[in-house]
Formats: C-alpha cells, sequence, structure tokens
C-alpha cells in the first residue's frame, strides 16, 4: 500500500496525488511513468511521473478522469491508500545539453511535460512550455510550469486565457518566428502528439511523444503495448514511453487503444450506477 | 497383505463438459484411503531411479513409505526438506518426464502415481494445519532474491531455512511469479500457492512486491547500499515472442502471456467483478503447442470461446505439452491442428483479426535438437476464420535487469550466463537459475536450479564469514 499524503484537484476532472514511494521518488527520471492500481481487484494503469522529490521520498502523479478506474482514484483523499504502485518504468527522456527546447502538453499532458522541463532545468537548455486548455479553467499546474521553463505560453482554445486558438498554431508561430527550436516534446491526447508531428515534420524539427497505449505488467512481459515505429514493433512500456513522432503508426495506436471500448463503457456505467445509488442512500440518511 | 492394483489409481476428476466452463480444478486430488492405496504399490526398489529423475532429489521411496504407513505429516516434512513448494509441484510437475517416467513398475504397469501423492501430502497439510520447520543459527547475512517464481521461492525457502536473512523482490502486484500470472486456476488453484508463499513467510522469508529490479532499485545499489551479501536472480523468461507476420497488430492478437496475465494475475475471468477485461471470441486460434499453449486454449474454452484450435507447425509427437494437460484439453474440446503454420492474419476491415492464412507442413529432416523439421507445402494455403488469436510460440529472457547491471554476462539469446551446478553467474556474489539461465523449461527445473544456486550461496557466505560450508 501506498499512502496518499496530499491531493490537489486542478481542475473538475482532474487530480494531483504525492504519494509516499521513497524507492520509486529516489529511481524516477524525467519522462518516466508508474503503474498502479486503485484497489485490490483493480486494473494496471499506466501513469506519467509529473514530479519526483528524493529527499522527501514523494512521487507526484496527475490523474485524468476518464473511465472508471482513474473516476475511483480521484476520489481518494490525502491519507488513503493506493493498492500498488510500480516504477519508474520505461525509459528516461533522453534531455539535451544545450539548444532550446519547446515542451509541448495538451489537456493534462501539461503535467507530464513538467518532469522533462525540470530535467532540463540545470542544463545549458533553454526551454519553452507551450500548454493547452479548452478554457481558463482546465489549465493545469501553471505555477510550477513557470518555475521549470524559461518561457510559459498559455493557449486556450476559447481565448479565456493566453494565445487564443490550439498548441499546433502557437507552436508553428515560435518555429517560424526565426527563433532556433532545436527539439520537440509533446505529451498529451493522440491527436494533439499527431497534430504536433504534422506540424514538426516540415520543419524536419526532432520531436518525440511519449504514448500511453494499453498496458498491463509494464516491464516487458505482456506486449499489449505494442507500438509499430519505423516499421517495427516496439513494447512502449521498456523501449518507449517517447518515440520518434514521425516514425509511429498511429493509426494502429489509435485502434489498438479501443480494443476495449465496449468493457470501458460497461465499467464506467456500472461505476456511475454505483455512484449515484451510494448517493442516493447517502441523502436519503440524511436527517 | 491387500492385493495391489497393477495400474495406477485414478484421479477422481471434474466432468469434461462441465469443467470447461468454469475455472474451479479440473482434478479432486485422493482421500487418504486412495493415496495409501497408492503408496501400497511402491515396490521400494533397492535403487530409487524415481529419486535421481527428481529435479530436486526428493527421497521419493521413503516419502511413499511413510504414506503407506499413514504417516502423513513426517512424509510431508520429508518432501518439505527438499522442496518448498509440493503443493504446487504435485500439480504442475512434468512427472511422466521425471519420477514417473523411471519407475520401474512403469514398464509393465502404470508407475506409482508419485505426483497424486505429492499433491495429496500437501493438501493435507493445508487442511490439518502445517508442523513448524526448524530454522538454523541466524547467520547475520543478507540475501536478495530477485523474482518470486518457482527458482525464486525455492532458493529462499532454502536460505531461510539455513539461517540467512532472506529478501524476495517481486515486480508484479502480487508474488508467484509464472506461478501466478501463468498457470490458471483449475490447473493451480491459488489458495494453493498463497498457502505455500504463505508458509515461506511464516517461516521468515521477507516478500517486497511493486520492486522492478534494475528500475526501481538497481543490482549495485542492493550490494553496496543495502547490505545485500549475495543475490540470486530468478527473473524467468517472461519477454513473449511474436512471429513477425503482417498483420500481427490487429486488435484481438494476443501474447499467451498477455491473455494469461489477464484472466489469472488480473482475474479478467471474473469481469466486471474484477476491473480488467479480456476477450475470448467465438472461435479462437492458439499457436504453439507447450503447455503455455494448452494453458491458454484451455482458458479461452472457459472465458466463453466456443472453438478453441491449437495450431501447431509440427506434429503430435513434437508436441512439448505435459501428457495429462493435452488429454483434459482434448477432452474439454480443444481442436488440433498439427502440421500448419500461420503465415498472415487477415483484418476484418475494421482493425480487427478476422482470419489466419495458414499453410500446411510436412516433416522433413532432423534439426539440431533432433525434432525433424517442419518445412511448408506449396499451395496448400488455407484460411482459418477466427475472433482471436493467441502468440504461444515461446518467452525471451526479460533484459530489465541486465541492461541496468554492469559485468553481468549475457548469452546471444540474452540470458544469464551462470554454471549449471552453481548458477555463479558472472559478478562476484551473483547467482543465477531457471528461465533466466536455461530459457523457457518446467516449474521444477527452475525450482532444482533455485536449490543448486542456495547450496553455492551458503557455501559462498560460509566463506566469507570464514567458516567451512557445512551442509544446512
Amino acid at each position: 500500500m501506498f499512502e496518499i499524503l496530499h491531493t490537489r484537484r486542478l481542475t473538475p476532472v482532474t487530480t494531483l496525488f504525492e504519494v509516499d514511494a521513497p524507492l520509486v521518488a529516489k529511481a524516477a527520471q524525467p519522462g518516466q511513468f508508474v503503474i498502479l492500481r486503485v484497489h485490490g481487484r483493480g486494473e494496471r494503469i499506466p501513469v506519467t511521473i509529473t514530479d519526483s522529490d528524493p529527499a522527501a521520498g514523494t512521487v507526484t502523479v496527475v490523474i485524468q478522469e476518464v473511465g472508471a478506474t482513474s473516476k475511483m482514484a480521484n476520489e481518494l483523499k490525502d491519507g488513503e491508500h493506493f493498492h500498488d504502485l510500480a516504477g519508474p518504468l520505461g525509459e528516461a527522456a533522453p534531455l539535451r545539453e544545450m539548444g532550446h527546447v519547446v515542451c509541448v502538453g495538451g489537456g493534462f499532458g501539461a503535467a507530464a511535460i513538467l518532469s522533462i522541463l525540470k530535467g532540463l532545468k540545470p542544463k545549458a537548455t533553454r526551454t519553452s512550455a507551450i500548454v493547452g486548455a479548452r478554457t481558463a479553467e482546465l489549465v493545469i499546474l501553471e505555477d510550477r510550469l513557470r518555475e521549470a521553463a524559461d518561457d510559459v505560453h498559455i493557449c486556450t482554445d476559447d481565448g479565456s486565457a493566453g494565445y487564443k486558438g490550439f498548441v499546433t498554431d502557437k507552436l508553428e508561430e515560435l518555429i517560424t518566428s526565426g527563433e532556433p527550436v532545436d527539439e520537440i516534446v509533446a505529451i498529451g491526447p493522440m491527436v494533439m502528439m499527431r497534430a504536433v508531428a504534422a506540424t514538426t515534420a516540415p520543419h524536419g524539427i526532432s520531436t518525440l511523444v511519449s504514448l500511453d497505449p494499453i498496458m498491463i505488467d509494464g516491464t516487458g512481459m505482456c506486449g499489449a503495448c505494442r507500438v509499430t515505429v519505423e516499421g517495427e514493433t516496439k513494447f512502449a512500456c521498456i523501449d518507449g514511453p517517447l518515440f520518434d513522432a514521425t516514425k509511429i503508426d498511429f493509426d494502429e495506436l489509435v485502434r489498438r487503444n479501443k480494443t476495449y471500448r465496449a468493457e470501458e463503457e460497461a465499467a464506467l456505467h456500472r461505476y456511475e450506477e454505483a455512484h449515484c445509488h451510494a448517493e442516493a442512500a447517502a441523502a436519503a440518511a440524511r436527517p | 497383505m491387500p492385493v495391489i492394483s497393477p495400474s495406477k489409481t485414478p484421479m477422481p476428476i471434474a466432468d469434461a463438459k462441465e469443467r470447461s466452463k468454469t475455472f474451479r480444478e479440473v482434478n479432486f486430488g485422493y482421500d487418504p484411503k486412495k493415496a495409501v492405496e497408492e503408496a501400497d504399490r511402491c515396490l521400494r526398489c533397492q535403487e530409487p531411479t524415481c529419486q535421481t529423475g527428481c529435479p530436486v532429489n526428493v527421497p521419493i521411496r521413503e516419502v511413499i513409505h511413510l504414506t503407506s504407513q499413514r504417516r502423513f505429516d513426517d512424509a510431508l516434512a520429508l518432501i518439505k526438506r527438499f522442496n518448498s513448494l509440493p503443493g504446487v509441484c504435485g500439480r504442475v510437475c512434468p512427472q511422466e518426464n521425471q519420477c514417473e517416467g523411471r519407475c520401474h513398475i512403469g514398464d509393465r504397469f502404470g508407475p506409482v502415481g508419485i505426483g497424486y501423492i505429492e499433491r495429496f501430502l500437501a493438501d493435507w497439510e493445508r487442511l490439518h494445519g502445517s508442523q513448524p520447520v526448524e530454522k538454523a543459527e541466524p547467520k547475520g547475512q543478507k540475501v536478495a532474491i530477485i523474482g518470486s517464481g518457482p527458482s525464486g521461492l525455492t532458493a529462499a525457502g532454502d536460505l531461510n531455512h539455513m539461517g540467512y536473512d532472506v529478501t524476495v523482490f517481486e515486480a508484479l502486484h502480487d508474488a508467484g511469479g509464472v506461478l501466478r500470472y501463468g498457470i490458471p486456476e483449475f490447473r493451480l488453484p491459488k489458495d494453493v500457492l498463497d498457502d505455500e508463499i504463505n508458509a515461506l513467510v511464516q517461516a521468515g522469508v521477507d516478500i517486497q512486491c511493486n520492486v522492478v529490479m534494475g528500475k526501481t532499485i538497481t543490482l549495485d545499489q542492493l550490494m553496496e547500499d543495502m547490505g545485500y551479501e549475495a543475490v540470486f536472480i530468478g527473473t524467468g523468461a517472461g519477454l513473449p515472442r511474436f512471429m513477425n507476420l503482417p498483420g500481427e497488430n490487429l486488435n484481438g492478437i494476443y501474447s499467451s502471456n498477455e491473455f494469461l496475465t489477464r484472466i489469472n494475475l488480473m482475474g479478467a475471468y471474473q469481469f466486471p467483478d474484477y476491473d480488467t477485461p479480456v476477450k475470448s471470441g467465438r472461435r479462437v486460434a492458439v499457436i504453439g503447442a507447450g503447455n503455455t499453449a494448452m494453458d491458454a486454449a484451455r482458458c479461452a474454452m472457459r472465458a466463453g470461446s466456443e472453438e478453441v484450435t491449437v495450431v501447431y507447425r509440427r506434429s503430435e509427437a513434437e508436441m512439448t505439452a505435459r501428457v495429462e494437460e493435452y488429454e483434459h484439453a482434448i477432452e474439454e474440446g480443444i481442436q488440433f491442428k498439427w502440421l500448419n503454420n500461420p503465415i498472415e492474419f487477415l483484418d476484418d476491415g475494421k482493425g480487427w483479426v478476422s482470419g489466419m492464412r495458414c499453410i500446411r507442413m510436412e516433416l522433413g529432416e532432423p534439426d539440431e535438437d533432433g525434432r525433424r523439421r517442419p518445412v511448408p507445402v506449396p499451395g496448400s494455403e488455407f484460411v482459418l476464420d477466427v475472433n482471436n488469436v493467441i502468440v504461444s510460440i515461446g518467452t525471451s529472457p526479460n533484459p530489465l535487469l541486465s541492461r541496468t547491471t554492469p559485468g553481468l554476462d549475457t548469452t546471444s539469446w540474452g540470458g544469464l550466463v551462470a554454471e549449471d551446478a552453481t548458477g555463479q553467474t558472472s559478478r562476484e556474489g551473483v547467482f543465477a537459475g531457471g528461465d533466466i539461465v536455461t530459457g523457457s523449461a518446467t516449474v521444477i527445473l527452475a525450482a532444482g536450479a533455485g536449490k543448486r544456486a542456495a547450496s553455492a550461496i551458503h557455501k559462498y557466505l560460509s566463506e566469507k564469514r570464514g567458516e567451512p560450508a557445512t551442509a544446512a
């Protein structure tokens, strides 16, 4: 069991967890992930490490509600526990010693680029962060990103904060502004990572994205997370999760991630029904 | 003197049709009467070849003698001095190639049911409580065991018994390795595994789950910062092999590791009570004919599939599965297509596998391991309709640890280089055994390697203390 020392609601559907996991905190490198389970009958889900503090022995992760498991996770309170947490898993991000790196975080992907920005901070690397959200209240961790990156560009679809438009528009603007960009790291929803890859390809700038295929063990044992990179099958858990964006078969990945859509919907429905019953019962019990 | 039956006392077994739809255990086990009856068939040979056929050298003749005297506790205590996992081994060992394969009465009659007796004794203890095992004087030295599969648990049990402080590190959230994620409930109930692991914990073995060695901690950290004086690596061969055929990443195509892990470790057959799902469609093809393939095929049947076909490029004679599993699979309605090899997976138009293009094979000249090499028959291609495919053509060693451990020599296929008799690797104080050294083999061969390594570690640590290595 891994104690949750502190939680913070970042948006109505996103929660930050600071977890007591000293061994993981000591070993964690930027770009790596953990596998966690919410309860004893639960799934193993991969979650990117947002931050780690070896001295305090803590690991920070951010979970966005997409299905039953992530909803259950986001119900956990300070002092409660994740049933299991294993890591750090995957290969660390290759950190450039110099030049200008632009990290693009879409939605809760902003949490995932934080560890990479922090890793680059002590190096002679200039860093820019471009983070996007639908609207101002969904922008997360802006304060932490501002501490870690030299420049932060906020983008919202509705213009309620920062630049009005997509992260790719801002990225294109940055690249064509004449300022040299040596590498791009993009983490977020698959559509966003694909769009970033399409944006950078004509400019020939090295672009890494962090993939989140279905995983079970996260240690190379099951092969559920296989992705085709440059025509070759790779296991995202041990060969990734970061890959060269121009070489990934995104169509295959999008398709494979839908394998259990029916089961996921059923589980969510079941969860929501149980949740409604529990709430109704609690309401009925109130004097 | 009672009349001794010429043939093995039959194992009571669940009806094939009923059992093929549930995950309850297939074999029910002997009762005391049957166990004694079977033990009475032993001739107590002058030279017990059964014992030499056992990879962990259990004194089988004496165990059977004690059983026939109804001294079940003593019989089990004797086994346990050699094997920490009798409930497991009594169920999953390929006895026909080991102890029972060398039984003197086996040539004329059926061999003595050694596996069934072992299983009975282990279950007897589970029902009637165990006797405490005496432990040697504490040695004050720490040993780390990496991996909680059969080799690791065996080494842990032996070293704990010898008086060492033993910690087992397991990457997954539950201990047991392949016994947990690979072997299904109907062949090895998880209660049996839990009990044997709990017995080790009761005896003093510390088991730490969720520690991915090479990632969470490195081997150097273990030895330099954490005070472990010796390490045993039993990380197995957990990396699934694929065939690299067109269409292999279509939805609905699993490695047997994934399919079995979902079902066994994650409890997917109890979805939605357990959160992890599994797909086992109407028609399933399993590629390969080892024990893992049998397990996958029989799980598919139980998970709701109607037609399950094992496709193997060689013939029945070259199949590597244990006889009992093969027979049970046939009884449960699994079909076998010998001498067929898949060459392509077909898309249903929506990204799901819908068919498997195969080609017929014939056996040619023997290859390097003596088995006749299958060769394709030109123009014999056909399509097998499938909803799911389970690729079960073997596994390779997991490179997580060797990648992060300098000075640990590996073979061309990624296994660890270790001496057979001791498990000694290229690094001082580091020993290895089981599938990580041999490639995929059996539970009991891994246990045997764990046992030999435990003796070698005892010798190494005794010398380090400046004492002769006395037999434990």
